[in-house]
């Protein structure tokens, strides 16, 4: 089994997306979407990506939905910014936050959970030091996004990647 | 414009006030584009636009389309993950650009905007020969936008 499928959750996502682009559950769109899923996961090989294993589904789905609420938030946060007329006594910069999170792929789930919503963006992440720079539009206290990231994100990837 | 036939009002009235939220989502997103004075604050301006404004256009399309065709239409779902994967990496790599460019130019007018990562300028400069190394580490505070515009054109 293991033989076959190098990447379980990779040929099930391929699967879930053949199905979701075809708009069916027919036995053969599904015949069809297991051998993709089944084939494709193959080139992946030549780019030997590092194992690692996912836990805690649960806190997965946590993370999604705070992610989630704070992307909300924020779009509402920067629209008003962007709309309130005087720019002036808003301050953006660079903030430097020390991590304890070293796993590629949950570093790379922060950078894209941090760029993506507005008003953060992922500048860039020192594997010597472990310190990620962020550039924050509307910085009024740098603890506070500290806080927000090392005990909202980094908390629930290390529980979930390592 | 077709009237569309058959399509509940409370779908209709969902579906237009999504699109509208969504579309106002987009402009202000634009608009932050023109009034963000340096390239680092532009960045932040069209994430409006492929979070909660692809969001609400993509929720409106599945509550039409689902109402329409009494059947359960979600494979917009495959755009806003595709979106939520696809942006952030392009962001990520303008903004890499603008401060390699900040470290470069930084030398030449001796005002660095960024604070630099020893890492990055090892993985950014080791063969450039016509560029010395910058300097390490930048005392914070600085604004990176003032006076010194990055325009990603």
């Amino acid at each position: 089994m293991r033989r076959w499928l190098l990447f379980p959750l990779l040929s099930a996502c391929l699967l879930a997306m053949w199905l979701l682009l075809n708009q069916t559950v027919a036995v053969g769109h599904l015949l069809l979407g297991a051998a993709l899923a089944l084939c494709i996961p193959w080139t992946m090989r030549a780019v030997q990506p590092s194992k690692s294993r996912l836990r805690r589904p649960g806190t997965i789905i946590r993370l999604f939905f705070i992610v989630l609420g704070d992307i909300i938030r924020s779009n509402a946060a920067v629209a008003w910014i962007i709309l309130s007329p005087g720019q002036r006594g808003r301050t953006s910069n660079f903030v430097n936050i020390p991590l304890e999170l070293r796993n590629p792929y949950g570093l790379a789930v922060l950078a894209c959970i941090i760029t993506a919503t507005p008003g953060t963006l992922w500048v860039g992440f020192d594997s010597a030091t472990g310190v990620v720079t962020v550039h924050i539009l509307d910085l009024i206290d740098e603890n506070a996004w500290l806080d927000i990231i090392k005990g909202r994100y980094e908390r629930l990837l290390l529980e979930i990647f390592e | 414009m077709t009237p569309v036939t058959g399509l509940p009002p409370w779908a209709a009235l969902l579906t237009s006030v999504l699109v509208l939220l969504g579309a106002g989502l987009a402009l202000t997103g634009s608009l932050g584009l023109l009034r963000f004075n340096s390239f680092y604050e532009r960045v932040h301006a069209p994430t409006l636009a492929t979070t909660l404004g692809a969001g609400c256009v993509l929720i409106a399309s599945m509550v039409f389309f689902s109402a329409l065709q009494t059947r359960p239409v979600v494979h917009e779902i495959l755009i806003a993950i595709f979106l939520t994967l696809t942006t952030p990496v392009a962001l990520m790599l303008l903004v890499r650009a603008a401060l390699f460019r900040d470290r470069i130019e930084g030398q030449a007018y001796d005002e660095v905007k960024a604070r630099a990562l020893s890492a990055d300028k090892r993985a950014l400069l080791p063969h450039h020969r016509a560029i010395r190394p910058a300097p390490i580490d930048l005392p914070g505070g600085h604004h990176p936008g003032d006076g010194h515009e990055h325009d990603p054109r």
